[in-house]
């Protein structure tokens, strides 16, 4: 007979989601899909307002990165103003991005994802979170909150308000930096960057432990997609897009940015609020592609700082180029807060960043804004659409877990075939299940542009399609 | 002409305490003097009093009603209380009316931190409302060049009407429709941007206590500051009261 199960809602994930599996007559895992159970609209009620609200409007899809869309819904902005925006507001935007990205990557390596790797995924699951981890191992969990506090407090520093700081605004950023500000972050770096270091050290003995699921963890051929500079160079703010496949060839060089309806379309199935993006030339669903910071060190030549760049040779040694497990997207998060740390104590020292001139200024010239960045989990896409006077009629995201879809689907079913026994279901079967998705650093809330936190279901099914078991926690 | 002599030294009370004023003012005026707060969101230091968001309400000893301070003239003898919990719990609900008809999602609005709605609510207390919201959709006319109208964000205040028509002199704005209905039109009913008596003065953005109308792009979301105490300095210029 076969039976279905159902983990939901799925934890330490941002967002709400379940997950069935679906067994066959031997009891082994056929089917599994990946359910986003929350529905925003926030394509549908952004129509009719003025442009210039976009930015800040769009960010309130998501507390956790709302940084990146402030930066998507403002270069897309940029381009209705058919402006050339201040170099030091780009500059001042481009921090504000890193600042974000490791503030996200530290909530999802230390709190959400850590507990798998220091207790093992069967361990308890009632220590087996971030309270066991303070429990535990408290100067790691110090680590994460000073990693995710350095983060969160830039973001203060430069834009006025840790989340939702609506000083992004299209033309370019609403106040300069001051030399106080810069002073502050400055002073913050070193301590962050041996953290940084610290963490990296520690992580790379664990993998040793946890082959088999390094080996089922959405270890398969895809493509994976990123912004890169003019070098081949990791990129977050500009820059083109690139594509490689499974064997690491780029298939697409650089592609700009607006034009990507040429090379992704989307795709939708009954089961799910979230969209199914794909790699148009290769159609649906073969044309499934990988975006975030594994696909990002996958995409590019080098990162083009000394320790990120030392980093990813040993990365690439280890893993390959590409790597294709998603499970290495733990060690890539680790590897791009060096590299934003690096960066930052670079953008620090240029004294341009202090310039006055940060907005530029101008009425809707144009109809169409595309606006494109690396969110913390992959390519952002803002597109609008405006009037003659600049009333927005229709706006498209493409949102960096929606790009994953796919490939998170496939994983599932993966980690499922690998370790759940449907004749004999344990807690830590389910766990690896939902370990493979917050391996992805899916922002669900995002995704389907949804409100709330993530708990997550996994369901059994029979093959009549009868639900046998349902398991359900929430993540508090 | 007469009424200057028929202006009288009076005395009355508020809330228990004797205070002394002239027969040509309102109690809200004589409030406002003798340090009493009456909340208040259509009055405008300026602006001819209107009476229309009744937050002014006040208790005056003899009358059955509740009236507005900002529309009643004080009388000899008269005891007025400017606050109770009758009164509390009527302004609350007026606040819980205004915030539950249209769209006041401050997070988004671009007078988020200089809106009087919003510190309106934050001085009385009102943390939710317990009606469902209604949220009726009206279309943003951004086809003046350098205004934009958001009915959405409009709680029919009319100080832009006011401000339009007795300090500007255009009454290019005018209310149309009742009820959920009402709303701000230019001239009748055209698209802004085709007013042949708009002024461009933009009076009417500064008096606006909300986002509802509000300057063209420049500024984004929290950045629509307003100088509303402008408009009293102007009348003064003028030496006018408007009566």
């Amino acid at each position: 007979m076969t039976r279905t199960i159902t983990i939901d809602p799925i934890t330490r994930i941002e967002g709400h989601a379940k997950i069935t599996l679906h067994l066959n007559d031997s009891g082994t895992v056929e089917q599994a899909l990946l359910h986003t159970t929350q529905f925003r609209g926030f394509e549908k009620f952004c129509e009719g307002r003025p442009y210039y609200e976009m930015p800040a409007l769009m960010a309130r899809s998501c507390g956790i990165c709302p940084v990146a869309h402030l930066i998507a819904g403002a270069k897309a902005c940029d381009e209705i103003l058919a402006v050339k925006i201040p170099r030091p507001a780009v500059t001042l935007r481009r921090m504000m991005n890193y600042a974000q990205i490791i503030q996200s990557h530290a909530l999802c390596f230390f709190y959400l994802s850590s507990p798998d790797f220091l207790f093992g995924f069967d361990s308890d699951p009632a220590t087996r979170n971030i309270a066991g981890i303070v429990a535990q191992n408290p100067e790691l969990a110090r680590d994460g909150i000073r990693l995710r506090q350095f983060g969160q407090q830039i973001i203060e520093l430069i834009g006025g308000k840790r989340i939702h700081p609506s000083w992004i605004v299209p033309g370019g950023v609403a106040e300069p930096l001051t030399v106080e500000h810069r002073e502050q972050i400055r002073a913050a770096i070193p301590p962050a960057k041996e953290i940084a270091l610290r963490t990296i050290a520690a992580f790379k003995p664990i993998l040793a432990k946890y082959e088999a699921e390094i080996e089922t963890f959405g270890n398969f051929p895809s493509l994976f997609m990123g912004l890169v500079d003019d070098k081949g160079e990791l990129e977050h703010y500009d820059g083109k897009l690139r594509v490689v496949d499974s064997m690491g060839n780029i298939i697409v060089h650089a592609a700009d940015p607006a034009q990507y309806a040429d090379i992704i379309a989307e795709a939708v199935e009954p089961w799910t609020f979230m969209k199914f993006p794909y790699y148009k030339p290769l159609g649906y669903p073969n044309g499934m592609y990988r975006v975030g910071p594994l696909a990002r060190l996958n995409v590019i030549t080098r990162c083009g700082t000394p320790l990120a760049d030392a980093e990813l040779e040993e990365f690439r040694a280890k893993c390959g180029k590409p790597a294709l497990s998603s499970y290495h997207a733990h060690w890539a998060r680790l590897i791009e807060i060096l590299f934003c740390l690096e960066r930052l104590e670079r953008k620090l020292a240029d004294d341009s960043i202090l310039d006055k001139h940060v907005r530029a200024g101008a009425a809707a010239n144009c109809r169409d804004g595309i606006g494109v960045a690396e969110a913390p989990r992959g390519t952002l896409i803002h597109h609008y659409h405006v009037d003659d006077d600049g009333v927005m009629q229709w706006a498209n995201m493409i949102i960096a877990t929606g790009h994953n879809n796919l490939a998170m689907n496939r994983s599932i079913l993966q980690v499922a075939r690998a370790f759940v026994d449907g004749e004999n279901l344990r807690e830590g079967m389910l766990n690896r299940v939902e370990a493979v998705i917050r391996a992805y650093d899916p922002c669900l809330s995002c995704s389907t542009h949804a409100l709330g936190k993530m708990p997550l279901s996994i369901e059994l099914y029979s093959p009549e399609r009868t639900l046998l078991k349902k398991m359900v926690r929430n993540d508090e | 002409m007469s009424s200057v002599q028929s202006v009288q030294i009076i005395t009355l009370t508020i809330d228990g305490k004797p205070v002394g004023a002239s027969s040509d003012e309102t109690v809200l005026d004589v409030a406002k003097q003798n340090g009493f707060f009456i909340p208040t969101l259509c009055f405008l230091e300026g602006l001819i009093p209107y009476g229309a968001c009744r937050l002014c309400l006040v208790e005056v000893k003899g009358s059955n009603r509740l009236l507005p301070a900002c529309m009643t003239k004080v009388a000899e003898g008269m005891e007025v209380t400017t606050d109770s919990e009758k009164l509390r719990s009527y302004r609350r609900w007026i606040l819980e009316l205004l915030f539950t008809e249209r769209n006041h999602v401050c997070s988004v609005c671009v007078a988020n931190g200089f809106c009087e709605l919003q510190s309106m609510a934050e001085a009385l207390g009102m943390d939710h409302v317990r009606l469902p919201y209604l949220h009726p959709q009206f279309s943003v006319d951004a086809t003046h060049d350098r205004f934009v109208s958001d009915n959405n964000r409009c709680i029919l205040c009319s100080r832009c009407v006011r401000v339009c028509s007795d300090i500007e002199g255009a009454h290019t704005l005018d209310i149309m429709g009742r009820g959920i209905h009402a709303r701000i039109v230019s001239d009748l009913d055209d698209a802004w941007g085709n007013s042949p008596t708009c002024t461009r003065c933009s009076k009417c953005v500064q008096v606006c206590p909300t986002g509802a109308i509000k300057e063209k792009g420049r500024r984004s979301v929290g950045e629509k500051f307003k100088r509303r105490d402008l408009i009293a300095y102007i009348a003064k210029l003028r030496g006018g009261e408007h009566e």
